[in-house]
C-alpha cells in the first residue's frame, strides 16, 4: 500500500505490504533502526515512539492509522547534532548498559516530561513500568529522568556524576 | 578517589554511551546487506522423537525460496561448547531431543516468506517417551536422551572430598541437615539473537552475531562446517543483553553460514521472542541437600554438599555448571573440611547452561539460609555469626583454591550500619521482616574451556603521529562496559584522555583473542593485557622522549595529554609530539599485551573449576513487606555492600550492582522457566515475570575497596557476584517478617501462603522439597583438605614481563 509517514518533522512517501507494522515500517522500510524490537507482542515497551507525543508501542501500531501524525523515533531527539537533556543525562549518568531498551525509555521520559516537567520519583516509575529494562535495575534509568528534568526547567545541576567538559560532546 | 589516577576512579561515561542513547548503535538485527535474504529455521513440536523423514519439496518450489536445508546439508559431526560434550547438532538428523530443537532451515526472498516455506516442510516423527524432571530421567533409564554419560540420563556425576567431613559433624555443637530446589530461570536479554552470514566468492566466511564470545564461536564454526578456522571471520556486534545466553554457539548462526554458501547471499536469521526462551542456556534447576557443622560461637566445622542439576536436553556448559555447584561455598567462610557431590541430568527441556553467577547462586542461596537457620538455633544475631568466621584473606580453602584479598568484613559493617540492622533485625512488626546474607565470585575462570597454554586475553596498543591511539581487543561489550574500561585504563597509562582513544573488539580477523565475556572475566584479564600493552608503547615514547630532552626516562610522567619530566611540566611536550618523536626512532608503534591468569588449578579431577585470579565479596540485606492476606512478598529496600577491589568507574561499578540486584530479586519472587509435555508455559515477556520499576525497590550501593594485587589497578568483578546474596537474603527477611521459611525459588505468594496455613495449624512452617531422588553418586577419592595454607606468590602467572 502507499504511505506518507512523518516522521522526526520529515513526511516520507513509501509503498509497503499492507501487513506491515509501524516497527517494521521504521526500520526496514526507513532504516530508522534506532527503534528496537523485544517481543512484537507490545509486552516490553522496547519499541515505544512517540505518535503525536504519546508513547505507542510500534509492534502494534499499524501505519496507516499513523499517516497524517507526528511519529517521533529516537533518531528525532537530538535537534541540529544537539542531544535532547534525556539523552545527555542517560549517557552520563550510565543509565544506558546495552542500550538495547534505551530509545523506547527515552521517548516514554520525553512523553512525561512533556505533561509534568517535576515528576516526583513514583510518578517517573509509573510512567516507566511498560518498559523492561535487564541490564539496569532501573535506578540509573530513574535518576537520570530526574537530572534531566532538573535541567529541563533551568535548575542548577547538583549530580555526582557530570561529565568533564569534554566527555559532553559526542 | 585517589590523587595518584586521571582517569581511573571517576565516574565518567561509558565511551558509547553517545551512540546507545542516539539509537546509533548497531546490533546484529540492525545490518542489512545488498541482496540480503532471511532465514528461518524449523523447529521440532516434539520433546522427544525420532525424526523419520524429512521432505523439503513444497517448501522449496514456494516463490521466493531460495534454499531449504536439513542437517543431512550439513557436516555429519557433533559439536559442543565443552570438548567432553560434543553431542549437539545444529539442524537434527535423526532425532529431536527438545521441543525448539532445529530440524530444517530456509533461506527466501524476505522472513514472511521463509517462514510460510518452514510450514511446508513434511516431517514425520516418531515420538518417544519424553522425560521432563530430574525424578523421571533417573528413574526411566530404558528411555536414553542421549548415549553418553556417567549413566543412564546422568551427563556427569562428580564426587569431591577434601578430609574428613564425618569427623568433623562428630565433633560439631550443631548439625544440620537441609533440602533446597531452585527452580530454573532464563536470561531474557531484550536483544533477541541474531546473526548475518556472508560467504565470499573467494570461499571465505563472515558472520556477525549477537554473541558474548566470537572466539569460541569462531573456533567451533571451523569444525562444524569443517572448513579451516583461518577462512572464517567472526564479528561480535555489540550485545543487547547477554546475562550468558549468548556464549554457546547456536543452530541459527551455523544455518546462516550454511545457507549464504547455497545461496550465494548473505543471509540473516533473527530468532523470535519465543524462540529465545528455547534457546535457553540459562539458569539450572537444582536440588540441593546440604549438611553442615557448626560450634556453639557458630564456627563451621565441616559442609557435606549434594546437587542434583536438571540438565535439561544438551550437554552446553554443563559440566562446568555441575562443578560451579559445589565449588564457590568456601571462599567466603572458613570451612576446614568439605564434601560435594553432584549430579547433571539429561532431561527433555531446553538445555541449561550459564546465567550470571554461573551454577553458584543455587547453592549460594541454600548454605546462606542453612545459616540463617543454624543462627537461630545458635542464638546468634545471623550477621555477627558471619561476621566471625570469615575466610583468611591470601589463604588457600579446602578444595584448593587461593582465596587473595577479602572485604567481606567491611561489606557485612557497611550494610548492617546502612540498613539499620540492629534495630530492625527481630524487632520489626510482623509482615515487616529483614534478612541478610553473602556471597563471593570469580573474577575470571581461572581455566579456558578447552585447555591451552595461550593468553586468555590479548590486546595491542598503537598510536600513530596523528596523536591518535586505537586499543584492539578481542573482548566483547555486552552493556557491562567492557570497551570503556579498556579505554580508561590505556589512557591512564598514557596520560590521555578516554576520547583520544579508539576501541575496536571482537574482530577474530582484526583483534587478539579474547576468550568472551563471561566468568566476570574481562576487566581484569582485558585490562591487565592493556595496561601491558599501553605500558610497552608509553617505554618506547619515553626512551625518545627522554633522548632528546637529554633525561633518563624513567624521570618522565604523561599526564594530561603531556609527556613531561616528573614534577616540572614545562620541561617536556604535547602527547603528539612526544609520539611524533617514538615513531622517528622505533618505527610504527604498536604493541601488544597478553594476560593469562595464575597457574592455581587444584591437582585433584575438577580442580580446573573454581580457580580464579581472585574473588570478589558481597553482602547484602533485603527489608520486605509480607502481605499475610495474598503471600506477596515485596521488597522495600536493599543495602548492599561490594567489594570491587578497586572501582575502575564508580558509575559503572554501581550499575553492575544494581543490575545484579535486580535481576537477583526477579529469580528469587518470580522468574521461572517452566514445562508443560516439553512446552513452554510462558514464552513471552508478559507471562514471563520479570520486575519492572514499580517492582524494582531502592537501592543502596556501598563499593568496598581491597586493591586485589592480580587486578588491574587493584580491581575485581563487579557484573555476576552482587547478584548471589540478594535471593538468600530476601528468603531470609521472609523467615523474620512472618516465620514462614521457603526453601524454594521462586518464593511465590502460593508458597507463602502455604507456609502461613502450616504455620496456623502448628506445624513446621517450611515450604520446599520433601524428598530426594534415589542416586548413588561415585566415590570419591579423598584429598587432603589445603584449608588455611598460605598462597602461593600472586606474582607468578605466564606473559607477565
Amino acid at each position: 500500500m502507499r504511505l506518507a509517514l512523518t516522521v522526526n518533522g520529515e513526511t516520507r512517501e513509501l509503498i509497503t505490504p499492507v501487513h506491515k507494522t509501524l516497527l517494521e515500517v521504521l526500520r526496514e522500510d526507513l532504516f530508522l533502526t534506532g527503534t528496537k524490537h523485544g517481543c512484537e507482542l507490545g509486552e516490553c515497551g522496547t519499541c515505544t515512539v512517540l505518535v503525536d507525543g504519546e508513547p505507542v508501542v510500534s509492534c502494534l501500531a499499524l501505519p496507516a492509522e499513523c499517516q497524517g501524525r507526528r511519529i517521533e523515533t529516537v533518531e528525532g531527539m537530538a535537534e541540529s547534532g544537539r542531544l535532547h537533556p534525556l539523552q545527555q543525562a542517560f549517557a552520563e549518568l550510565g543509565a544506558a548498559q546495552c542500550g538495547y531498551c534505551t530509545p523506547g525509555i527515552l521517548l516514554t521520559a520525553k512523553a512525561l516530561l512533556a505533561e509534568r516537567a517535576v515528576p516526583t520519583r513514583e510518578e517517573i516509575r509509573q510512567a516507566l513500568a511498560g518498559n523492561l529494562c535487564r541490564c539496569t535495575g532501573y535506578t540509573k534509568i530513574l535518576d537520570a529522568v530526574e537530572l534531566a528534568a532538573l535541567r529541563m526547567r533551568g535548575g542548577s545541576v547538583g549530580a555526582g556524576a557530570g561529565p568533564r567538559p569534554e566527555g559532553a560532546s559526542s | 578517589m585517589s590523587k595518584r589516577f586521571s582517569v581511573v576512579g571517576h565516574s565518567l561515561p561509558k565511551i558509547d554511551a553517545w551512540a546507545k542513547v542516539t539509537g546509533e548503535t548497531k546490533y546484529a538485527d540492525d545490518l542489512v546487506l545488498p541482496r540480503m535474504a532471511y532465514g528461518k529455521l524449523l523447529r521440532s513440536p516434539h520433546p522427544h522423537a525420532r525424526i523419520v523423514r524429512i521432505d523439503t519439496t513444497r517448501a522449496v518450489a514456494l516463490p521466493g525460496v531460495y534454499a531449504v536445508i536439513t542437517g543431512r546439508d550439513l557436516p555429519r559431526v557433533k559439536f559442543g561448547i565443552l570438548p567432553v560434550s560434543q553431542d549437539e547438532e545444529a539442524l537434527c538428523t535423526d532425532k529431536v531431543r527438545m521441543v525448539g530443537d532445529a530440524v530444517a532451515a530456509v533461506a527466501a526472498v524476505d522472513e514472511e516468506t521463509a517462514e510460510r516455506a518452514t510450514e511446508l516442510i513434511d516431517v514425520e516423527y516418531a515420538p518417544l517417551p519424553a522425560l521432563m524432571s530430574i525424578e523421571e530421567a533417573l528413574s526411566h533409564p530404558d528411555v536414553r536422551i542421549h548415549e553418553y554419560g556417567d549413566g543412564p540420563n546422568v551427563h556427569k556425576a562428580v564426587s569431591l572430598q577434601f578430609g574428613d567431613v564425618d569427623a568433623a559433624f562428630a565433633a560439631s555443637d550443631l548439625v544440620r541437615e537441609d533440602v533446597f530446589f531452585f527452580e530454573g530461570n532464563t536470561h531474557l536479554p531484550l536483544e533477541q539473537h541474531a546473526a548475518v552470514a556472508q560467504w565470499g566468492p573467494d570461499g571465505k566466511l563472515t558472520l556477525w552475531s549477537s554473541t558474548q564470545t566470537p572466539h569460541y564461536v569462531h573456533r567451533l564454526l571451523g569444525k562444524i562446517l569443517d572448513m579451516p578456522q583461518a577462512h572464517i571471520r567472526v564479528i561480535a556486534a555489540p550485545v543487547g543483553g547477554g546475562f550468558g545466553g549468548k556464549l554457546d554457539p547456536f543452530a541459527h548462526e551455523i544455518a546462516a553460514c550454511k545457507l549464504s554458501q547455497v545461496t550465494g547471499r548473505p543471509v540473516k536469521i533473527a530468532l523470535t521472542r519465543e524462540e529465545v526462551f528455547y534457546v535457553h542456556r540459562g539458569r539450572h534447576p537444582v536440588l540441593m541437600w546440604v549438611k553442615t557443622g557448626f560450634r556453639k560461637d557458630g564456627a563451621i566445622t565441616g559442609m557435606h554438599f549434594r546437587t542434583w542439576l536438571d540438565g535439561g536436553a544438551y550437554g552446553s556448559y554443563g559440566v562446568a555448571s555441575t562443578f560451579y555447584t559445589g565449588a564457590l561455598q568456601t571462599v567466603t567462610y572458613k570451612i576446614p573440611v568439605y564434601k560435594f557431590e553432584g549430579a547433571r541430568v539429561f532431561t527433555n527441556k531446553p538445555p541449561c547452561g550459564p546465567k550470571r553467577g554461573h551454577g553458584t547462586p543455587q547453592p549460594r542461596f541454600a548454605m546462606e539460609c542453612q545459616l540463617d537457620k543454624a543462627a537461630e538455633q545458635l542464638g546468634l544475631d545471623p550477621a555477627d555469626m558471619r561476621r566471625r568466621n570469615l575466610a583468611e584473606p591470601f589463604t588457600k580453602t579446602a578444595n584448593h583454591l587461593t582465596v587473595t584479598t577479602i572485604g567481606l568484613g567491611e561489606c557485612i559493617d557497611r550494610v548492617v550500619e546502612a540498613s539499620g540492622w540492629r534495630r530492625k533485625w527481630k524487632a520489626l512488626p510482623r509482615g515487616k521482616g529483614i534478612g541478610i546474607a553473602c556471597s563471593s565470585y570469580l573474577t575470571g575462570a581461572g581455566t579456558a574451556i578447552y585447555w591451552n597454554d595461550m593468553p586468555h586475553s590479548g590486546v595491542v596498543v598503537r598510536a600513530d603521529r596523528s596523536g591518535g591511539v586505537s586499543v584492539l581487543c578481542g573482548a566483547t561489550d555486552i552493556g557491562q562496559g567492557s570497551d570503556s574500561v579498556l579505554a580508561y585504563l590505556v589512557a591512564e597509562v598514557l596520560g590521555i584522555e578516554p576520547k583520544d582513544i579508539r576501541v575496536h573488539v571482537a574482530d577474530t580477523d582484526l583483534t587478539p583473542v579474547d576468550l568472551g565475556s563471561y566468568s566476570s572475566r574481562v576487566t581484569l584479564m582485558a585490562g591487565n593485557a592493556a595496561i601491558q600493552a599501553a605500558e610497552r608503547l608509553r617505554a618506547k615514547i619515553f626512551e625518545a622522549v627522554a633522548t632528546k630532552l637529554e633525561v633518563e626516562p624513567t624521570s618522565l610522567v604523561a599526564r594530561n595529554r603531556r609527556v613531561f619530566v616528573a614534577d616540572d611540566e614545562d620541561r617536556g611536550m604535547s602527547f603528539q609530539d612526544a609520539v611524533v618523536l617514538g615513531e622517528s626512532r622505533h618505527g610504527v608503534l604498536a604493541f601488544p599485551g597478553s594476560y593469562a591468569p595464575p597457574k592455581r588449578t587444584g591437582k585433584y579431577k575438577g580442580g580446573g573449576v573454581g580457580p580464579s585470579p581472585c574473588y570478589s565479596y558481597s553482602a547484602c540485606v533485603v527489608e520486605v513487606d509480607v502481605d499475610e492476606q495474598t503471600g506477596e512478598v515485596k521488597p522495600t529496600e536493599v543495602w548492599i555492600a561490594h567489594d570491587v577491589g578497586r572501582a575502575l568507574n564508580p558509575l559503572l561499578v554501581e550499575g553492575q550492582v544494581e543490575g545484579s540486584v535486580y535481576m537477583g530479586l526477579g529469580e528469587v519472587l518470580m522468574e521461572e522457566q517452566v514445562f508443560r509435555k516439553g512446552v513452554h508455559k510462558i514464552p513471552s515477556l508478559l507471562e514471563y515475570k520479570s520486575p519492572t520499576t514499580l517492582e524494582t525497590p531502592e537501592i543502596h550501593t556501598i563499593l568496598v575497596e581491597t586493591e586485589d594485587p592480580d587486578g588491574p589497578f587493584g580491581a575485581k568483578e563487579a557484573g555476576q557476584g552482587p547478584l548471589l546474596p540478594v535471593i538468600p537474603a530476601v528468603a531470609n527477611a521472609v523467615w523474620d517478617a512472618v516465620g514462614v521459611r521457603v526453601d524454594e525459588i521462586p518464593i511465590t505468594p502460593d508458597k507463602v501462603l502455604k507456609g502461613l496455613e502450616l504455620q496456623r495449624q502448628g506445624k513446621a512452617a517450611r515450604v520446599g522439597p520433601e524428598r530426594l531422588p534415589l542416586f548413588a553418586f561415585p566415590t570419591p577419592r579423598p584429598v587432603e583438605s589445603a584449608f588455611g595454607q598460605p598462597a602461593e606468590d600472586i606474582a607468578v602467572r605466564p606473559f607477565a614481563s
